[in-house]
């Protein structure tokens, strides 16, 4: 383990890895993390998901990791690049759960699943499967997708540890 | 981006001040209740990656306990009292002389204690906020949550989501004299609030 390669994807970020080691993002809340995984050439990608959706941009340069719609496009086209093909890829997606348990601005209290949902429908829309996922609920989770076995692990305080 | 790029000294000055004043209250109402001493440190305001956010709380990952409202009204904003699970229990066994099991969990009357206490924090800080901006800020209902810094924080972020990835916060830390009790809060104002800020203290952006 200590040797591994681990690579790292902030909030709001992507990236991608082959052959081997770990790609982790942690302490997600109402953002989801997604990865998608080619089990024949044994490479993954994952995106931070922060928002559901690009279409509230206000003007400026637009980081197109953050929202739903446009990451995992993105992300789907950079495996693309490194060789994959598309009916080989499959996703899974942790996260996505309400924080916070009360009133006030009803659109940010539901953007957790609001996330998760947006999620869904773009990759219906890309035609990768999702064939597993753990969102919802009013925890944290830090996830880490093996790229040599595409196992995601998904660790949280109150929850504790599971694989998918 | 685009909010943050007329701020001169002056207003990160004001935005200090806010912090000093808010949490200095705050400071106040735990000193009152403890019968002790707090220190506070200079307030930070720090314009902040989305990604280094969750750094300024000792990692995405770590555990913390979390009391955070949502400050409604004139300018509006998200406030997070934030205890490291030890000071919690520190506080709670020195405050509400609650007899503390050592284990990394709360139960319900422990939980329903520190919600009390973080209410009565965050109320005194934005009671000060107000009365001293002049504007009209109430706050919802707290909420607590014992989990990672990283899924808590980030919440708080949330209203910047769509114009940048920055984020603007207002950290300040106090300790008590013993360094058993240490908390920080973080005052993340929307983005919209800060023109209503800034006029509010006489230091109106320029493109205002």
């Amino acid at each position: 383990m200590i040797d591994q390669n681990i690579v790292k994807v902030s909030m709001a970020d992507l990236n991608v890895i082959q052959r081997s080691g770990l790609i982790r993002t942690s302490g997600l809340g109402s953002c989801v993390g997604l990865t998608m995984y080619d089990p024949v050439l044994h490479q993954a990608g994952m995106v931070h998901v922060m928002l559901p959706s690009s279409t509230i941009v206000r003007g400026g340069e637009m980081n197109i990791a953050k929202y739903a719609d446009t990451a995992l496009p993105e992300l789907l086209k950079r495996l693309l690049e490194l060789g994959s093909s598309k009916s080989n890829l499959v996703a899974k997606m942790a996260g996505g759960s309400q924080m916070f348990a009360f009133g006030g601005n009803n659109d940010t209290m539901r953007i957790g699943p609001r996330n998760t949902e947006s999620c869904k429908v773009t990759l219906k829309n890309l035609g990768i499967p999702l064939i597993a996922e753990d969102t919802g609920g009013n925890f944290g989770r830090t996830i880490e997708l093996d790229c040599s076995t595409g196992i995601l692990y998904i660790r949280s305080v109150q929850m504790g540890a599971k694989e998918l | 981006m685009a909010v943050f790029k007329n701020f001169k000294e002056v207003n990160m000055d004001v935005l200090k001040e806010i912090g000093n004043i808010g949490a200095g209250n705050a400071a106040t109402a735990l000193s009152c209740l403890l019968n002790k001493p707090i220190d506070m440190a200079v307030p930070k305001v720090q314009i902040l990656r989305f990604e280094d956010v969750a750094e300024v709380v000792g990692g995405a990952e770590r555990v913390v306990v979390a009391i955070f409202l949502r400050v409604e009204g004139d300018a509006p904003g998200n406030l997070f009292f934030i205890l490291s699970v030890e000071s919690a229990k520190s506080l709670l066994k020195r405050l509400a002389g609650l007899n503390i099991s050592q284990n990394e969990f709360f139960n319900e009357m422990e939980l329903s204690a520190l919600n009390e206490i973080g209410n009565i924090l965050s109320g005194s800080y934005l009671s000060s906020l107000a009365d001293f901006t002049k504007l009209s800020m109430y706050p919802t209902v707290p909420s607590l949550a014992i989990d990672m810094a990283g899924a808590i924080l980030s919440y708080g972020l949330l209203q910047y989501g769509d114009m940048g990835d920055d984020a603007l916060l207002i950290d300040t830390m106090f300790l008590e004299g013993d360094q058993e009790v240490d908390g920080q809060f973080f005052l993340i104002p929307d983005p919209d609030s800060f023109s209503k800020l800034f006029k509010s203290l006489g230091v109106p952006l320029e493109n205002d």
